[in-house]
């Protein structure tokens, strides 16, 4: 058990460090400043133009939600894509690795510096729940649900975006990738992209693609159920991307 | 302190590091001379950790670079090529973040990040971000990084590169500082700092050490009796050995 929290503890060396750093770092820029800003404009616009949030008639939060995967696919990567791609081209990957850290510490701090701001972002829509509390009377412990689940959902679009910023030493390069691979993981639940699957593969290997869709995950969430296959979903995505990143990142020592 | 044993590595087919080997004690300066591209900052990398050697080791206060890294870390001070710094940061920022990474118990940490400031005399700019600074002023932040946890063993690539002779004297008066207590490795290509700052001085030439002297033994060992007669001769002829 010592031998456990030891190793633990040297693995997670620097989570605390780094994730005060990347932090600190999104909030001495206009980075998280601008993120915050475009991110609730776009999500107010989507909500209340595109989402006709008024004309549903109903007192819940169902056309703010259903964009969520839709902005995270474009907004988290832009968030996560400076992670490591900036510390490579500003050589500070060198003195990261100079000292004595763990990598699942350094990963973990970044990204969970990140999804900080990411939960800033959605804590900062509470106009659009407290709307919905005036105009009726919505179920707000599913409300606070899908919230939670967004949340994971968030980290998930992040867990992408900072392994893929690993691999390269260009924010733009790994901006434009990583929305690639969100895109992939967003549209994989699409009728449009599931018909195909199904016309071609067969409706077994469209089920299994529907599995790994964050729209089929987000779903029961957003009609204010819990489901525990959508939240180890998230969880297990997250982790094993951000087992991705520390490869990623690891392979620098290398040469 | 330092001992580096037989360190190896490739990139591609390219041979950067062919088995180099050296020891460094207490009180040793020691000047890491070369060509450019001759391998002396893949060598650093190694032993800071930051590479890893493709064979050998580096044992730094008696911990591997190879097998007990965060440990042989800890006893290191590493100033990398170029001093690359969190420019969005404040040098107190920037120097806590270090403490905090190499975990300096937080009781410390502030003694620990004054006195680095005060070392490296970047008491003036202490408000200012390190992106706003002058090279100079950059470079002394990098140094103040690593001497912060005080460790027995200095890496230190291309201190005094791209500083004015005010800024020069001022590193080389800090280096002359910490000497006595520590064992310093210095890779410079400005011959004429050596016999100021090093009290040995390693010559390495495609990735092998071609010479290793006290900075006077090898100035006796060119025609002129300077060291960038030696530093010529030395490299010129492992190039025409190798042709």
């Amino acid at each position: 058990m010592n031998t456990f929290l030891r190793t633990l503890r040297e693995q997670m060396g620097g989570f605390g460090a780094t994730y005060r750093r990347e932090l600190g770092a999104y909030f001495a820029t206009p980075m998280a400043y601008v993120f915050l800003a475009v991110f609730l404009l776009a999500l107010g616009v989507f909500t209340w133009e595109a989402g006709r949030f008024f004309d549903t008639g109903s007192a819940d939060l169902a056309p703010f939600f259903v964009w969520h995967p839709w902005l995270y696919m474009i907004f988290l990567p832009a968030l996560a894509m400076r992670l490591w791609a900036d510390e490579r081209s500003a050589g500070t990957d060198e003195l990261l690795l100079s000292l004595p850290l763990g990598m699942p510490g350094l990963v973990l701090g970044k990204l969970l510096a990140a999804w900080t701001v990411a939960g800033v972002g959605l804590v900062l829509t509470f106009p659009m729940w407290v709307t919905v509390n005036y105009l009726g009377h919505p179920d707000n412990a599913a409300i606070l649900l899908t919230y939670l689940v967004s949340f994971l959902m968030a980290g998930a679009y992040l867990s992408i975006g900072s392994a893929v910023s690993a691999l390269t030493g260009s924010q733009v390069t790994a901006f434009v990738i990583s929305v690639l691979v969100a895109f992939a993981f967003t549209a994989a639940g699409w009728p449009l992209v599931l018909s195909t699957v199904k016309a071609v593969f067969g409706g077994h290997v469209a089920d299994l693609v529907a599995e790994f869709s964050f729209l089929t995950q987000f779903q029961g969430a957003q009609r204010g159920v819990l489901e525990l296959r959508a939240v180890v979903f998230f969880l297990g995505f997250t982790t094993f991307w951000a087992i991705l990143n520390g490869l990623w990142a690891s392979r620098q020592r290398l040469g | 302190m330092l001992d580096i044993r037989n360190l190896e590595k490739s990139f591609g087919a390219k041979r950067a590091v062919q088995g180099v080997s050296f020891t460094l004690e207490k009180g040793t300066v020691l000047g890491f001379l070369g060509p450019n591209g001759a391998g002396k900052s893949t060598t650093m990398r190694m032993i800071a950790g930051v590479l890893e050697p493709d064979s050998g080791d580096a044992l730094i206060d008696g911990k591997s670079i190879v097998t007990d890294r965060r440990a042989a870390q800890a006893a290191l001070g590493y100033l990398p090529e170029g001093a690359p710094l969190y420019e969005d940061m404040t040098p107190p920022e920037f120097l806590d973040f270090i403490a905090a990474a190499r975990r300096i118990e937080r009781a410390k940490r502030k003694d620990a990040v004054e006195r680095a400031i005060a070392d490296a005399r970047i008491t003036t700019v202490a408000g200012q971000r390190i992106g706003s600074l002058s090279k100079g002023y950059r470079r002394r932040v990098g140094l103040a990084g690593a001497i912060l946890h005080d460790p027995p063993v200095l890496l230190l690539d291309e201190p005094t590169d791209g500083l004015d002779p005010n800024q020069k004297r001022a590193v080389r008066a800090l280096i002359a500082r910490m000497a006595p207590t520590k064992a310093i490795l210095i890779s410079t290509h400005t011959l004429t700092e050596v016999p100021a700052m090093c009290n040995r001085a390693i010559v390495v030439d495609r990735g092998m050490i071609v010479a290793d002297e006290t900075p006077e033994g090898l100035a006796r060992k060119s025609e002129d009796g300077t060291l960038e007669g030696a530093f010529t001769r030395l490299t010129d002829q492992a190039e025409a050995n190798s042709a």
